[in-house]
């Protein structure tokens, strides 16, 4: 792996470090280094099967729902320096530090309401007007807020496929996610709901660090401040956004790019 | 390959018309022929027995004069095991079926617990009668009683309660079980808030087809020896009987007898005025059972109306 030189150096989020990842038998991640800047968007990009859900699941431990899954290696998260894959460390623990929006919107087939406080329920919390609260400011945070607060009490499978989306990230927004992971978030829907959440990415990073897999050259350059190229289960390159997009080091990632492989 | 001229191609699509339609004409026909056996026998067993179908019929209890029997006590017990049955099957059988999809690692012993459900509900039901009278009615003491005939009917239909719950569980799509998990929830969480509401019609459906199988079944019950002729109904919880007040589970130990059961017993009478009687026991059974799947059906359009991804 190449490492562009940047002067400053933003506060670290979270590092992978010598992660190896195995389906059973299968090598996805081989050796992946790679280090995550707090308030950042980093992108992950690389051809279909390179492992970026894979690697990206790893955050969230996503994997130990799975039988025969393996990791090898650390991602150590900071401020308190935890690696999330030791065993001693419980994947609960994990997932309540690390929120997750899948490729597919995947809301519960509950009220709009029910959705978004979900994520509070399952901490504990009972009080009617935290949760309301909380409901409120996450739909305000996923910009949807305005199409909604009418109707909380409908059916969350009744909204259209961007704002399902947009319900989702207000579900993980709800209990302050540390680290936001999203997967493809805008494969399913059209330009205008995919430009919405790319504007909600870029607001959402003053608060939370965001990891986003992504198909899309022009979305990654536009939306994220770090991007790695993936190939083959390893990281060929990572660096600032703007590097890796006009003068990228490898020869892979510039093919890749440049649309000559993918 | 040369491209099919038009003709060509509306001939290729003229044959594979003509398959079409016969395989529906045949498909019609096997329907209707399995569809007219069913009414002719219900409609000719109420034919049959229309005689006997007034409010006393209900409301008697068997006789030695065909014109004054009644299935009370056959109804009566019939709901009364139902009930028991369903008591013990519905959370037996969900919380395995829920164990066995959620939380049971997949390895050779689940492999062979597996196995092992599915062969059972492929055990003749006498098997369970003849299990149960050794158990239940001897070992456990519960004697002829209606908690032994309903523990006993739970055993036959616990593998379709097990199986469907998993079946319903199985049709949950993954990406619902990982939403509710990347939020940070448990395993008990996850099944607690979606997948048993979720699986809820199947479940649902499952039980109501295993109730309406056991509703049937004559043989175990009559091996562990229920009664084919009673006068009496089983003490009403706090109502005062000859050995004073009962108490609330008193009639789960009582003597009983159920609908296949009379029916069996008035087809075996010489007296051909009991064969009316048989024939209107049976349309009511016939009844039960046809309401109960209605009732199943009804649940699962309201339940899903609501479930959808
Ligand atoms: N559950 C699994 N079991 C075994 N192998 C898997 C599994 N999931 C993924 N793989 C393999 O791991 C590799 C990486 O898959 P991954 O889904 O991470 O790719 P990806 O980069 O996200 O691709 P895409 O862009 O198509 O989503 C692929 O070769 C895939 O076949
Ligand atoms: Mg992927």
């Amino acid at each position: 792996m190449q490492q562009i030189e940047n002067k400053e150096v933003p506060p670290l989020k979270a590092e992978a470090r010598s992660l190896n990842f195995f389906y059973s038998e299968v090598q996805a991640l081989k050796n992946i280094n790679m280090p995550i800047y707090d308030k950042k968007v980093t992108a992950l990009i690389g051809p279909s099967g390179c492992g970026k859900s894979t690697f990206l699941r790893s955050f969230n431990r996503m994997h130990d729902l799975y039988p025969g899954n393996r990791y090898e290696g650390e991602i150590r998260f900071f401020p308190d320096n935890t690696n999330l894959l030791s065993p001693e460390v419980d994947p609960i623990e994990v997932r309540m530090r690390v929120g997750m929006v899948f490729q597919k919107p995947n809301p519960f087939p509950k009220t709009i309401f029910e959705n978004v406080a979900y994520g509070l329920r399952v901490r504990g919390e009972k009080n009617r007007r935290v949760l309301d609260d909380k409901v409120e400011h996450a739909l305000k945070g996923a910009a949807i807020w305005n199409e909604v607060k009418d109707r909380l009490q409908d059916l969350a499978p009744n909204l259209s496929g961007g704002q399902q989306q947009r319900l989702c990230i207000a579900r993980a927004l709800a209990t302050d996610p540390e680290l936001l992971l999203f997967d493809e978030p805008t494969s399913a829907l059209d330009p205008i709901a995919t430009g919405a959440i790319e504007e909600l990415v870029h607001e959402l990073k003053q608060r939370v660090t965001i990891l986003i897999v992504t198909h899309n050259m022009q979305q990654a350059a536009r939306v994220s401040d770090y991007t790695a190229y993936m190939y083959l289960g390893e990281m060929i390159e990572f660096g600032k956004t703007d590097d890796i997009f006009i003068k990228p080091q490898d020869k892979r990632t510039e093919d890749y790019i440049t649309g000559r492989l993918s | 390959m040369k491209a099919l001229t038009t003709e060509q191609i509306r001939s290729v699509i003229a044959r594979g018309k003509l398959k079409d339609s016969i395989f529906q004409a045949v498909g019609i026909f096997c329907l209707v022929v399995g569809l007219l056996v069913i009414l002719l026998l219900v409609g000719d067993m109420l034919l049959r027995g229309i005689d006997r179908l007034s409010l006393d019929f209900f409301t008697n209890f068997a006789s030695r004069r065909a014109a004054q029997s009644g299935i009370l006590s056959a109804w009566v017990g019939t709901i009364l095991v139902m009930f028991v049955t369903a008591l013990a099957a519905v959370p037996l059988g969900v919380a395995a079926g829920i164990y066995l999809e959620e939380y049971a690692r997949r390895n050779w012993v689940t492999e062979i617990i597996e196995i092992n459900i599915t062969n059972l509900a492929a055990v003749p039901s006498i098997v369970y009668g003849l299990l149960s009278l050794g158990i239940f009615v001897y070992a456990f003491g519960f004697g002829q009683s209606i908690l032994s005939a309903g523990l006993t009917l739970a055993l036959l239909i616990l593998p379709i309660v097990i199986v469907s719950t998993r079946e319903a569980i199985r049709a949950i799509p993954a990406m619902i079980r990982e939403g509710s998990m990347a939020v940070g929830a448990t395993r008990w969480q996850t099944c607690r808030y979606h997948i048993i509401p979720y699986a809820m019609p199947g479940i649902l459906t499952g039980v109501i087809i295993g109730l309406a199988r056991a509703i049937g079944e004559t043989a175990p019950i009559i091996t562990i020896g229920a009664l084919t002729f009673i006068a009496f109904l089983p003490p009403v919880p706090f109502s005062t009987t000859g050995e004073g007040t009962a108490g609330l589970f008193d009639w789960v130990m009582s003597p009983f007898t159920v609908m296949p059961i009379q029916i069996f017993n008035w087809t075996s009478r010489p007296d051909p005025a009991f064969e009316v009687n048989a024939a209107a026991a049976g349309f009511v059974l016939m009844a039960m059972v046809l309401s109960m799947n209605a009732l199943a059906i009804w649940l699962r359009y309201r339940l899903r109306k609501n479930i959808k991804w």
